[in-house]
């Protein structure tokens, strides 16, 4: 046992492997940083460069590209409020707060330095796991996993924002849209309505776009400054690694949620960093203000999401089942290399499995060094004009989206989850919630139809569901007394001193538009409802009873609006939050058209000419800059994009245009 | 109608051969020359799966062996379950050679099963290469079968199977249990065989199968432990269309064996035709490579002297086994045949099939 611990160890510590693992470092950090890109596209980059060589330093490359990018996606999270890939989404709700009061560095490298962390306390916690994970994982049947799922919807409590009521409207929101597709049960499509893109289901980078990024966008050009208020940067990246070493047990014990349910095949990686931040939210006590930027709320989620990728290596190398899209990544790189997983990786090959799991805690040391050394020069994008940078994140987050299937299909869902998120974000009904939902809403339906299909209703009766019942009520009880909030208690008291009409007529007109809103979500429940009433029993008990939960938490919402007393915590509208020193802001509407415009110019010209045009348009008429400032930006942007897009042998969406003419590349 | 199919295709190859032998008689005329060309190979699935997997690593050979060494780049197209690339191929691929298609069995079995999503036409196309894979049935010990010839003990059983979904590659297992008479209680949701083989392992199944370098990779050590028992393989086609056992597991019977075994006569009727034709499409003829329509006939012969070429590649043959098993891939005759069993169901047959899916199973492919 340890002399095929060291001789791994030896292995790893040679110039060599550490070479090729830098290369690997690089070009996954170069990839990671973009958003949208992932461990995904390193590998097409890489895959040609794997023929010849050897086994050990090609897995040191592919190693190095997996780990870092759940590094590197940090910087869009940070930086531009831009969920970099699933595992940064819950990064966004607080390190974009951090990045807009100036200390981008300060939560760049505090999220750095959790993830390297993180990183390295994974590998230690597998270097003992990976001898008894068969058995461990094998445990968690389809009723462990459902109750699992259940443990991951009661953070909605945590995350509910102000009213638990809206926060529970909005999980039933996500469980509904994440129900779209195909039924686990019965493979009927429900609420596809014909179209050949609803088929496959909503992109959950779409989702994670459109709640996230699109509405900080708008948010941003309606204020029109630079992203880091006040245009200067505060306190620097020392203050970040000093933040981790403070709260040093919060992030060992985050590393560990995060190597334990990485290491869980069939959760998947998405909702770890959800679970570390209410955990998190749970936790502290110390004068939290989770939600408006708290050093804590970037650790967690970041040292959790690095642990992961090491957890998610367990059920890759034992059982062949990646553990998200990275791992299915490193797994087609095995197979490529003629390495089958299975039992033999902790038996006659548990020298390569340890090979793995060391190479990756140093893969992750050397990605975050390295990006800590980015952080400050990068952490200066913030203090750009942001009338300068939005069409560059309008492009980004298009860019992104279009990743999903290639399609123009895909900037069209990420408009109209923008326009969700935007209002969303102003009537207080909390995202992640939705994002939580959505991301368990496939979960939760198969594993509980499994896990009655095997045990029967008895399931609830074994020991391990039982546990995680345990858990879940504690959770929930811990979730009921913190809650994170996006609102200040000084910005509600603002609110409240607004809000003093009295009486249903007088409520009706003072909350309107929240009104209204409610309404829509009331009406989308309703489409649900009578969708799911087409299937089959086993088809629609699931969108059935989601739905009516949906409609029910809504009209309780729209009660509350309509017949609550002033000052509701369900009612809630960020445009009465206007200050008397608040600067003038621009049109929501104004904003969403411009994010509009390049959706509907590519519908009609294919995405590059529309990203030349649009560049150009938004550069003159909105940001009023020279002719040779516009030139300089929309020539470097496109340049940029179509280097990358060559690179990685990617088409772009075309629209009307590319069906009636045959164009060359990038046109087609 | 696989004969006549593949009279058809043979009397094509004659033709292409003549071509080129005309072709190699006449050097003034143009040869098909990729020099400086980049040739993408659409894959119409995501990255890190088997087809991507496959196709990158059959890409470098392809460019070494086509004559220029054109660049050949794999590009993924995936949605739909590989329905949106292969219809983007189908909608737009010029018959330049510029563009090729790998399909997999599950390109194959929504255009058998009528999908409404399906808009190409396997025949419209022009076969180049086919890679055949294998898998193995295997039962657990509780099931009171211990070796193969155990396996009548199986009838008049609850069996159950962990099953990625009825129009998935698992339809091949069911129509293979159904034809046998086995009692088996399907439960979907399965995200991958992966994730059926755990269920197996947990003895939530008792029945599951899996592809062969899979099979040798996961499921060996429990043969091994005594906690699982093989019963049978999908067996492989030869250059005729006869299936045969498969030459990885030559201990193991074959379907066709197992029912004579059992029922005391070859399989035959509507139920064997449907799962001959799927299970052809979906493992004899999984990965194919295809030209799109009106590629010329000398087109056809440059991309199948490629592989020939390939295949006798030494580099290729050492590394082939490790990354993509021991089933050799084929062109020629042997894809031609493949090909025409993989990409042909009997109208009447398909409407069995599509009734037993709905009837049984809720699946509704109009929807």
């Amino acid at each position: 046992m340890l002399d095929v611990f060291l001789s791994a160890l030896a292995d790893i510590l040679t110039v060599k492997h550490i070479g090729y693992m830098m290369i690997g470092v690089v070009v996954g950090l170069m990839i990671g940083i973009f958003p949208g890109l992932g461990g995904i596209a390193g590998l097409s980059l890489m895959i040609p460069f794997l023929y010849g060589m050897d086994t050990t330093s090609a897995l040191a490359m592919l190693i190095g590209l997996v780990a870092v990018i759940p590094t590197s996606d940090t910087f869009a999270s940070v930086l531009m409020g831009i969920p970099g890939s699933s595992a940064s989404q819950a990064t966004v709700l607080d390190g974009f707060p951090m990045a807009k009061r100036g200390e981008a560095a300060r939560a760049l490298s505090a999220a750095f330095f959790a993830s390297l962390t993180g990183g390295i306390i994974g590998a230690v916690v597998l270097t003992g796991f990976v001898l008894i994970a068969r058995p461990v994982i094998l445990a968690f049947s389809s009723a462990e996993l459902f109750m699992l799922s259940v443990f991951g919807l009661s953070m909605v409590g945590v995350l509910a924002g102000k009213s638990l009521v809206k926060g529970v409207a909005a999980c039933a929101l996500g469980l509904i849209i994440g129900s779209i597709g195909g039924a686990p049960a019965t493979g009927e499509f429900r609420m596809v309505f014909g179209v050949d893109y609803l088929y496959d289901g909503i992109p959950l980078v779409i989702i994670g776009l459109g709640l996230f990024a699109v509405p900080e966008i708008i948010d941003l050009l309606r204020r029109d400054r630079s992203i880091a208020e006040g245009a200067k940067l505060g306190s620097g990246w020392l203050t970040g690694i000093r933040d981790v070493a403070r709260n040093w047990w919060l992030t060992l014990r985050c590393s560990g949620i995060g190597a334990l349910i990485g290491a869980i095949p069939g959760l998947g990686g998405t909702v770890v960093d959800w679970i570390a931040y209410g955990h998190a939210v749970q936790t502290v006590k110390d004068n939290p203000h989770f939600g408006r930027g708290d050093v804590r709320g970037v650790i967690a989620p970041e040292s959790a999401n690095n642990a992961k990728e090491g957890g998610g290596l367990l059920p890759t190398l034992l059982f062949g089942i990646p553990g998200g899209g990275a791992m299915a990544v490193f797994l087609g790189g095995m197979v490529l290399l003629g390495i089958q997983p299975g039992p033999s990786m902790v038996g006659s090959n548990l020298d390569l499995t340890y090979t793995i799991i060391w190479s990756l805690a140093l893969a992750n040391v050397l990605g975050a060094g390295l990006c800590i050394l980015l952080a400050v020069p990068i952490s200066r994008l913030t203090l750009i004009p942001f009338r300068l940078l939005a069409p560059f994140m309008i492009v980004v987050i298009c860019f992104a989206a279009f990743q999903a299937t290639r399609t123009l299909d895909d900037l069209i869902v990420l408009l109209a989850t923008g326009v969700l998120g935007v209002y969303m974000r102003r009537f207080g009904w909390p995202r992640p919630a939705l994002l939580i939902g959505f991301v368990l809403a496939t979960q939760a339906e198969t594993y509980l139809y499994q896990a009655v299909q095997f045990y029967g209703w008895e399931f609830l009766t074994r020991t391990g569901v039982m546990i995680i019942i345990g858990i879940t009520a504690g959770s929930i009880w811990l979730g009921l007394r913190a809650r994170v909030s996006e609102v200040s208690p000084e910005e509600v008291l603002a609110l409240e001193a607004r809000d003093d009409a009295a009486g249903p007529a007088a409520n009706i007109r003072a909350r309107a538009p929240q009104i209204l809103f409610a309404l829509v979500a009331f009406g989308f429940f309703s489409v649900g409802l009578h969708d799911a009433l087409q299937h089959s029993f086993l088809g629609q008990v699931f969108p059935l009873i989601m739905a009516s939960a949906g409609m029910l938490f809504t009209a309780l919402v729209l009660g509350f609006l309509i017949l609550g007393k002033p000052n509701h915590a369900v009612s809630s509208d960020t445009e009465h939050l206007e200050r008397p020193d608040a600067e003038p802001q621009r049109s929501t509407l104004g904003a969403l058209a411009w994010v509009a415009s390049l959706v509907a110019l590519t519908a009609v010209v294919g995405f590059v000419t529309a990203l030349v045009v649009f560049f150009v348009a938004f550069l003159k008429i909105r940001a009023r800059a020279s002719w040779l400032m516009t030139l300089l930006l929309t020539g470097g942007c496109t340049g940029f994009v179509l280097t990358l897009a060559s690179a990685l042998n990617m088409r772009f969406p075309g629209g009307l245009l590319q069906e009636l003419y045959r164009l060359p590349w990038p046109f087609s | 109608m696989t004969v006549t199919t593949h009279t058809r295709r043979g009397a094509l190859g004659v033709f292409a051969a003549a071509a080129t032998a005309f072709a190699f008689a006449a050097p003034a005329q143009a040869q098909v020359d990729f020099s400086g060309q980049t040739i993408e190979w659409i894959i119409p699935f995501g990255t890190g799966g088997g087809s991507d997997t496959w196709a990158r690593f059959n890409a470098p050979f392809l460019s070494r062996h086509l004559p220029g060494n054109p660049t050949v780049v794999v590009v993924n197209e995936p949605g739909g379950g590989s329905t949106r690339g292969t219809n983007l191929f189908a909608q737009r691929a010029r018959a330049d050679g510029q563009t090729i298609l790998g399909t997999s069995g599950s390109t194959q079995f929504p255009y058998l099963l009528g999908d409404p999503r399906v808009r190409y036409e396997y025949q419209d196309w022009s076969v180049v290469m086919v890679g055949p894979t294998g898998g193995v049935a295997y039962v657990s010990p509780s099931t009171g079968v211990e070796s193969i010839d155990d396996i009548a003990n199986l009838q008049g059983q609850r069996l159950v199977y962990a099953s990625q979904g009825a129009t998935s590659l698992d339809l091949v297992p069911m129509l293979a249990f159904k034809l046998l008479g086995l009692d088996v209680n399907y439960v979907f949701g399965f995200g991958g065989r992966g994730d059926g083989r755990l269920a197996f392992e947990r003895g939530e199944v008792n029945i599951d199968y899996q592809t062969s370098s899979a099979f040798i990779g996961n499921v060996t050590p429990l043969v091994e432990e005594g906690k699982a028992v093989p019963i049978m393989s999908w067996g492989v086609l030869d250059e005729d269309g006869n299936p045969q056992r498969d030459p990885t597991f030559p201990d193991l019977p074959i379907l066709e064996e197992v029912y004579e075994a059992m029922h005391g006569e070859a399989p035959s009727g509507p139920m064997y035709d449907a799962y001959k034709a799927f299970n052809t499409a979906g493992f004899a003829a999984q990965k194919m490579v295809v030209l799109p329509e009106g590629a010329s006939d000398e087109l056809v012969e440059t991309y199948r002297q490629a592989w020939r070429d390939v295949f006798e590649d030494p580099e290729y043959q050492e590394s082939f086994e490790a990354a993509l098993g021991s089933y050799g891939q084929v062109t020629d005759r042997g894809a031609d045949a493949l090909f025409a069993a993989g990409t042909n169901i009997d109208p009447e047959v398909r409407a069995m099939v599509v009734d037993m899916l709905s009837d049984e199973y809720n699946v509704r492919l109009g929807d």
